[in-house]
């Protein structure tokens, strides 16, 4: 809500600059937005006077004016507007001037003519469309005679004053409205507003004989109705307009502008119906029926729910409660009776209402924050009286009430001590004393106990710690001392299972891969791959987007999406991994996913760039990534063979390049190159993928004890080389090896592998080299001699091999 | 000339020869031709019979100094050889210490992760435990419990993608306050705790919009937690994150879980609180939220307001990203170009 800051300077004695005004404001109270004067980045705009005007020779709409401006002689400016007319006071925009939008105003030439400057409209000096009065919107402004011809028009706009925006919280409803804020401005400064309360000149006949009300209390705490006869609709006078169009709202009539002026200045919204569209005497404040329809002010067309609060005659709805009013019963040139509304409606109801109908509007926002339940009366006070003075309306006796009760004080306790307590503060008794008093809050101290009554102005206090708040603020958030927690010593530290994923993000950083982090919500298909185990899948209920609708039971579809981004960008060589949640559903009865943590990898192109030609450039392989995930594994430390078992079960992986990945006979993840179709689909180049089962990493037993004491005696190797059919393994070659390996077999590596020309067909050959040592005693060649051959005999025997 | 004589001259005429050899093969033969069996010092020597015997051993004192001298003087010119040789080869082993050093793969932890790593590691130094609650969160921890029922206003301020009514993607990292609360042990110390963490809301993607983005909480409860103490913990982190430069002002808010609610703003860091377009001419940014633990939230997790009370906050590691290293658009966390995620080197 923009705020003026010259309204405030109606009741506050204000001496500090707008902008530290709004500093203050925001420190002490709600956010500010901004400060802004309407003149903002216009210069050279002046009250001129046509002197006289003539047409233009060549055209039918261009008129050519003598304009004083204040000079010794009169200006010839050009103008197009239809009510443009002689001895008017008007806004020029002179030779050099700068109007709304920006825009630069040049001596020119229109049709032959010299026009000296441009006689504006509002909103081509920066006024939005929405708010320049109906009366104004076709043509150029008339400034009032007074107006002083030559000077800056800005004072005769408003456009001089300093409008202060601020951004009220949820519970800061009563900052909506120029009294609250001066109250609470107020309070900053230890001064009382001075706000002025409305006498009501009535006449003698009753309102209650004009209209009577029945009202549904649940829905309408406090209803009530005012009556004003015989007024007669014209444009506000100026002054009224520009407090409106300064808090952006459209000037339309002095009965509607009433009602306006009385929201921005109580924060009460009041609505004005006409009378004489009402059908019967009697007003309803009810839910809306089944099939009842309403077209609200905006002339938009509602069909009401049966949770919607409407006002209705005898017949139809009027207004739908606390949003709109209806078109129906909407105050035009001829209203004569104006029946007042000044209510409280629920705010959960009203709430639901402006959403189900998408109906956001001034009354609708203060009433979901809640409103003064004390200032109903005022409000249509002040509103009648207005009415009676600005409309010559006369003002029928009393206020008719639908529904109201007693609005009492609420009282609250605190205590000095748990002040300072929780602030941390040392206060003295009056110190906190003065703080509520200022807040025109009543209190009585007994002891070191404040009772204080909070007024209905503030209706967002109900406990101690509210109070709190109000203390801090005002003594200030900056006198508030910085400490750090005191009291018992407690140890901070990182879990088990936090140290091993963090490990395992540094472990895989260091093997070369990026940290990703993708979106977890994708779409179902993609959501839906790579999958590890079954489930059924989580769906948002209201997505935003088509891509973003269920979760993801994988980290590699999140990946590609990555890879595809890099991808369509020309970045070829991409290695990412991701840890994150993947979420898993047993059945799709199951509401509720469980959450898993699973760490994933995709590389594209090369692991490592070498730009220089003669480097080797190596796209990233399956045996690449393999050696990445085996040496994370390893550093794991998990206790357990890793395996890699072929597989062909994931519809998305290339069925001949795919691995199941398993420690000690434990399924934890697979490994391999993307199926080329779906890499197709994804368009993306070549990549390989792995994904693993964290949290299943992270439970399993770990190797603790790894030392193991480097032997001094010597090592002693043998080299074999073997011819076999393709189809025999690598693990099936390890397998025999080991198996008749004997005790002192350590290790054995494969050192060559060859499957090309020179072999018979089917063929490969596979060389291996075994390494024995004794860990207590030298080994003698005899020894490893038998060994050796037990072993090559396994080979022959058990695999068909051909010992070369 | 007598033996002596002819000695002396070799001494002299060869040492020079020892001098202008080139090569260390030709200094070898020459050490054969002069020390070997066949070299004249060993023939002198041997000729040494044929001299008066006094005058022997005067004669072969003299003759193996000049050996001895000889030998010296190729030993020194076979190390300056080498010398000149190492010399020739170090020289012609030059390179340019310019050209590129070779690639190696090495990965980078993701920039809101670095941040995250951080703020756990001070919070973990002042005794804070580090905790990780569902990314799907049931409706009573996400809101009901954190002072926020079903009709409050306030949930507006959080567009939420729900899945069944009850359950939903959390919002804010802030369950994991009524999670912990709930089951804490006061008997056994007081709750500190931080809780990072992916959120979700129902936002449209846009440079300052994602539907998806982290969160750290943080709470502290006790029997005498102050407002003061959450000042100078914001003031830590921002010094932590930033720089010890950088201050921090609280200025009123509205969270329905904490009361005081408290928006803490941070010195601007492209003005340095001079003020510029980037803090709207304010001198600061606002970077969390905070605030006393509203009294509703610790009654409704079971903890006695009356005794126990502390603060709690809420950060968010992508603004803060987005603020230390001037990002402007927040889709770059989650769309992972690798030229946008190798920029942040982890030192910072
Ligand atoms: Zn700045």
């Amino acid at each position: 809500m923009k705020i003026s800051y010259s309204w405030l300077q109606e009741y506050l004695d204000i001496q500090v600059s707008p902008k530290d005004l709004a500093e203050k404001i925001e420190r002490s109270s709600v956010e500010v937005d901004s400060v802004t004067q309407p003149s903002d980045g216009l210069k050279k705009i002046v009250v001129g006077k046509i002197v006289s005007m003539e047409p233009h020779p060549d055209s039918d709409h261009l008129k050519v004016c003598s304009v004083d401006v204040g000079d010794d002689e009169l200006s010839q400016i050009v103008c197009g507007a239809p009510n443009v007319a002689a001895d008017k006071k008007v806004i020029v925009a002179l030779p050099g001037s700068r109007i709304g939008g920006n825009v630069k105003i040049k001596r020119s030439k229109m049709r032959g003519v010299v026009s000296n400057g441009m006689i504006c409209a509002l909103d081509e000096i920066g006024f939005s469309k929405d708010v320049v009065p109906k009366e104004w919107a076709d043509g150029i402004y008339f400034l009032p005679e007074d107006a002083k011809v030559g000077e800056p028009v800005f004072p005769y706009l408003g456009m001089d004053d300093y409008l202060i925006d601020v951004d009220v919280t949820p519970n800061r409803g009563d900052m909506l409205s120029v009294y609250g804020v001066a109250r609470d401005v107020g309070a900053i400064y230890g001064q009382t507003p001075k706000l002025n309360h409305p006498q009501v000149e009535e006449v003698s006949s009753l309102a209650a004989d004009k209209v009577s009300l029945d009202v549904d209390q649940e829905l309408a705490p406090i209803y009530t109705m005012r009556i004003v006869e015989n007024v007669k609709i014209q444009p506000s006078p100026v002054w009224l307009q520009i407090k409106l169009w300064n808090a952006g709202i459209r000037p339309i009539n002095n009965v509607v502008d009433v009602t306006n002026y009385i929201l921005l200045k109580y924060g009460q919204p009041l609505h004005a119906f006409d009378y004489g569209k009402v059908s019967g005497s009697t007003i309803k404040a009810r839910y809306a029926q089944k099939g009842e329809k309403l077209t609200t002010l905006d002339e938009a067309e509602h069909e009401l729910s049966e949770r919607d609060i409407v006002i209705a005659d005898d017949q139809k709805p009027i207004a739908l409660a606390g949003v709109m009013g209806g078109l129906n019963s909407e105050i035009d040139e001829q209203t004569t009776t104006v029946a007042i509304e000044s209510a409280v409606f629920t705010p959960t109801l009203i709430r639901k209402t402006a959403q189900r109908q998408n109906l956001h509007t001034d009354a609708s926002q203060h009433f979901e924050r809640g409103v003064d339940r004390g200032g109903v009366e005022e409000a249509v006070n002040a509103a009648a009286q207005m009415m009676h003075e600005l409309a010559d309306g006369d003002i029928l006796k009393g206020i008719v009430t639908g529904a109201t009760y007693d609005v009492k004080d609420e009282v609250v306790s605190v205590t000095l001590s748990r002040v300072n307590h929780v602030l941390g503060t040392a206060l003295t008794l009056d110190q906190v004393t003065d703080i509520f008093k200022r807040l025109g809050f009543g209190v009585q101290v007994d002891g070191e106990t404040y009772t204080v009554s909070v007024p209905s102005t503030r209706w967002d206090i109900h406990i101690p710690a509210d109070l709190l708040e109000e203390v801090a603020r005002i003594y200030g958030y900056d006198n508030i001392p910085s400490t750090l927690p005191s009291g018992p010593t407690t140890i901070g530290a990182l879990t088990e299972k936090q140290k091993l994923i963090r490990d395992s993000r540094r472990v895989l950083e260091a093997l070369g891969l990026n940290q990703a982090i993708s979106y977890a919500l994708t779409t179902k298909p993609k959501a839906s791959q790579f999958m590890m185990r079954e489930s059924a899948v989580t769906e948002l209920s209201w997505p935003m987007t088509a891509d973003h609708t269920t979760l993801r039971m994988n980290l590699i579809s999140g990946l590609l999406d990555d890879v595809a981004y890099n991808n369509a960008r020309r970045v070829k060589d991409v290695a990412l991994y991701e840890q994150g949640r993947v979420f898993y559903k047993d059945s799709a009865d199951q509401v509720r996913p469980s959450e898993h943590e699973h760490i994933a990898g995709a590389v594209s192109g090369q692991l490592v760039v070498d730009p220089l030609k003669n480097a080797k450039n190596n796209a990233i392989d399956f045996y690449q990534l393999k050696g990445i995930v085996e040496k994370y594994l390893d550093n794991l430390a998990i206790n357990g063979e890793v395996e890699f078992v072929a597989t062909d079960r994931y519809p998305e992986m290339h069925p001949g390049r795919t691995a199941d990945i398993q420690i000690h006979g434990h399924y934890v993840g697979f490994i391999g190159q993307v199926h080329p179709s779906v890499a197709e689909m994804y368009k993306i180049n070549q990549t390989y993928v792995f994904e693993l089962d964290l949290d299943a990493l992270i439970e399993m037993p770990k190797d603790m004890n790894q030392f193991e004491p480097i032997s001094k005696y010597p090592v002693i190797t043998r080299d074999v080389a073997l011819l076999v059919d393709k189809s025999v393994t690598n693990a099936q070659v390890l397998a025999q090896i080991e198996k008749k390996g004997g005790a002192y077999l350590k290790s054995v590596e494969l050192f060559d592998i060859y499957d090309g020309k020179n072999l018979p067909g089917g063929k490969q050959s596979l060389a291996y080299t075994l390494t024995y040592q004794n860990p207590n005693a030298t080994l003698t060649d005899d020894e490893v001699n038998q060994a050796f051959e037990k072993v090559q005999s396994t080979l022959t025997n058990e695999l068909g091999a051909e010992i070369r | 000339m007598t033996l002596k004589d002819q000695l002396d001259k070799i001494r002299q005429e060869r040492k020079e020869d020892i001098k202008d050899v080139v090569d260390l093969k030709k200094l070898d033969s020459l050490r054969v031709e002069l020390l070997g069996k066949k070299g004249p010092i060993t023939q002198a020597l041997r000729g040494m019979r044929d001299l008066p015997a006094d005058e022997r051993p005067s004669f072969g004192q003299f003759a193996n100094s000049v050996r001895d001298e000889l030998q010296g003087a190729i030993e020194t010119r076979r190390e300056e050889l080498k010398k000149q040789l190492l010399n020739k080869q170090l020289e012609h082993e030059k390179i340019d210490v310019t050209l590129p050093g070779k690639p190696v793969a090495q990965g980078q932890p993701h920039v809101i992760q670095q941040i995250i790593d951080q703020i756990e590691d001070l919070f973990i130094g002042m005794g804070y435990q580090v905790l990780s609650g569902p990314e799907v969160e049931e409706d009573k921890y996400n809101f009901e419990m954190m002072n926020l029922p079903k009709d409050h206003p306030a949930r507006d301020m959080q567009d939420t993608f729900y899945i069944t009514k009850e359950i939903l993607m959390r919002t804010q990292t802030s369950p994991m306050q009524a999670r912990t609360l709930e089951k804490h042990d006061f008997s056994k110390g007081p709750l500190k705790m931080i809780s990072p963490g992916v959120v979700y809301r129902r936002d449209t993607d846009d440079p300052t919009h994602s539907h998806q983005f982290h969160q750290v909480e943080g709470i502290v409860i006790d029997k005498h937690i102050t407002m003061a103490d959450l000042k100078g913990t914001l003031e830590l982190i921002a010094h932590e994150l930033f720089g010890d430069r950088f201050d921090i002002r609280l200025r009123p808010s509205y969270f329905p879980f904490t009361e005081p609610s408290v928006e803490a703003d941070i010195t601007c860091f492209n003005c340095g609180g001079k003020g510029c377009a980037v803090c709207k001419y304010t001198g600061w940014i606002e970077v969390l939220g905070a605030g006393m633990v509203h009294p509703n939230v610790l009654n409704m997790a079971g903890v006695d307001s009356e005794v126990y009370g502390g603060f709690a906050f809420g950060l968010g590691p992508d603004r803060f990203a987005m603020l230390k290293y001037g990002v402007d658009d927040i889709r770059n966390f989650y769309l992972n170009d690798v030229r946008f995620l190798t920029q942040f080197s982890k030192k910072g």
